[in-house]
């Protein structure tokens, strides 16, 4: 069962290096969303939950929202606001990945520092590659210059709350579950409904230009 | 001495060429012609051991010296890299990192005899050879030390015996990948460099030893299959299983048969990358290093 969880974690982690790495949004999008459905059988897997009809709804809830219903969200506002579909980075990709390995050291280390009663169970690297995942969702926000791919990094991020949360908490509420979950959703629809009303007064979507608007 | 031990650097040095000619053969297949024949290579090698050497004027001793330096180094290299079941001839803590320094040592004499012409044409193939195999060795490195800790060994020869399970574990995978990707970039082939090409502006490891010929060319060519032989039998040494003597190398030499057939076949279905590409591919390569090394890191803290 361990081996399953590593090799789900260890495809997550690569999916986090892809997106560092990728130079086209709409393939950000794809990984994310990739992601997203990467994690739905996570909470299956926890030894002491099990295979509930509680956690499998949920888990299908998770691939509707995070792998169909975000994508399409996000591919809709790509194609509306019209716009050259290269992600155009602050920091270059090569610089990014190197930066992703530095995270995933970094996350190691302070993963090993921490004394949090994480589920041993599910795998020891579930919390490492939590935390890399949130700081590799942060550097996507900061890194970037497309308002779409703070959207992305913002999933990321969400994605590592997601198995940060599997990690530590054992027995997560439902309700704090789907609340988390439609949270997210809205959040993802308003960005998508902003970043259109940005470009179309604007022409673009470049966040490094937004600092310099007044109003 | 046990007699099984002289087996793999024999076998390094008597089928090294091979892999080249079922490379050229698997691409053949490719392209729809028939290729040339499987043995050309040792043809190559004793056409240009034959003639004689043009040395210019403007060289000295180190150009002379470049190609012999490399090849020296290369089979001492064959000394301790295991193949299959079989141990290698010289085994001690540590010596992967003679291994990757050996092969730094043929390189450098590659890159000095380049330099010693004062061709600016080679000296720019020099430039590049350096620059992507620094960044190969972090990739090698990496992935050498997450097998290292997961075996709990640092020899070549014992990595592969700590553990015998049939299947490849996720770290293993991982460094496979990663390894591919340096045997790709040191030994010069697509996606990296294309081994073919003697003209074009972008080349890396052909343009170094356009001014080598007869017997050094010789020596420069089967330093390169052996080169080849060697990084696929570290993979695949650290990949198979650890079984008897016989079954080992069989098995093994399948193995390297279909690393010769998939290189041909990624030769032929991959362009070669933009040169401002390449190190991001290396990087990338690192990365499933890294990762791997993470992994065993991660499983083995408390």
């Amino acid at each position: 069962m361990s081996s399953i969880n590593d090799l789900i974690l260890v495809i997550f982690v690569l999916t986090n290096f892809s997106l560092l790495g990728a130079s086209q949004m709409g393939a950000c999008v794809r990984l994310s969303a990739a992601q997203g459905m990467l994690l739905c059988p996570l909470p299956l897997l926890l030894p002491q939950d099990g295979f509930s009809l509680r956690s499998l709804l949920f888990a299908v809830g998770l691939f509707a929202v995070k792998g169909i219903v975000f994508p399409r969200l996000l591919f809709r506002t790509l194609r509306t606001v019209n716009i050259r579909h290269e992600v155009e980075p602050f920091v270059g990709y090569t610089a990014s990945l190197l930066a992703g390995i530095g995270i995933l050291a970094l996350s190691l280390w302070v993963a090993g520092g921490l004394q949090l009663p994480t589920s041993q169970q599910l795998s020891p690297l579930v919390l490492p590659i939590a935390l890399s995942t949130i700081l590799t969702g942060l550097f996507l926000i900061v890194g970037r210059r497309k308002a779409l791919m703070q959207v992305v990094g913002y999933l990321v991020m969400e994605n590592g709350i997601y198995i940060f949360g599997i990690a530590v908490a054992q027995e997560v509420p439902f309700l704090v579950e789907t609340g988390i979950l439609l949270d997210v959703f809205v959040a993802v629809f308003l960005m998508g409904i902003a970043i259109f009303h940005i470009n179309r007064q604007f022409d673009h979507i470049d966040v490094e230009k937004l600092t310099s608007l007044k109003d | 001495m046990n007699v099984g031990l002289i087996i793999p650097p024999i076998l390094a040095l008597v089928l090294a060429p091979l892999l080249l000619g079922i490379i050229n053969r698997t691409k053949a297949v490719f392209a729809g012609r028939v290729g040339s024949p499987l043995l050309q290579p040792y043809y190559d090698l004793r056409k240009l051991l034959g003639k004689g050497a043009v040395y210019s004027k403007t060289t000295t001793w180190v150009f002379r010296a470049g190609p012999i330096v490399s090849l020296a180094a290369l089979v001492v290299a064959t000394l301790i890299v295991p193949f299959g079941g079989c141990a290698a001839v010289l085994s001690f803590p540590g010596d992967l990192i003679l291994f990757a320094y050996l092969l730094g040592l043929a390189r450098l004499f590659t890159v000095l005899a380049a330099l010693d012409t004062g061709s600016s044409f080679e000296d720019m193939g020099a430039s590049r050879e350096v620059l992507f195999s620094a960044l190969a060795e972090p990739v090698l490195f990496l992935g050498i030390a997450a097998l290292a800790r997961e075996a709990g060994q640092v020899s070549l020869t014992h990595i592969p015996l700590a553990d015998p399970r049939p299947f490849l574990s996720l770290t293993q995978v991982l460094v496979a990948v990663a390894l591919l990707v340096v045997l790709l970039c040191e030994n010069c082939r697509i996606p990296i460099d294309d081994p073919n090409t003697h003209l074009e502006l972008t080349m890396i490891h052909e343009v170094m030893v356009l001014d080598h010929g007869g017997p050094d060319l010789a020596f420069i060519l089967y330093g390169a299959a052996l080169k080849l032989w060697l990084f696929g039998a570290v993979i695949l040494s650290l990949l198979l299983p650890a079984m008897n003597l016989i079954l080992g190398i069989l098995l093994a030499l399948a193995g390297m048969l279909v690393l010769a057939v998939l290189v041909g076949v990624i030769e032929s279905t991959m362009a070669r990358l933009r040169l401002l590409r390449v190190p991001q591919l290396l990087i990338g390569a690192a990365t499933f290093s890294a990762l791997a090394l993470v992994l065993e890191l991660g499983r083995n803290s408390p």
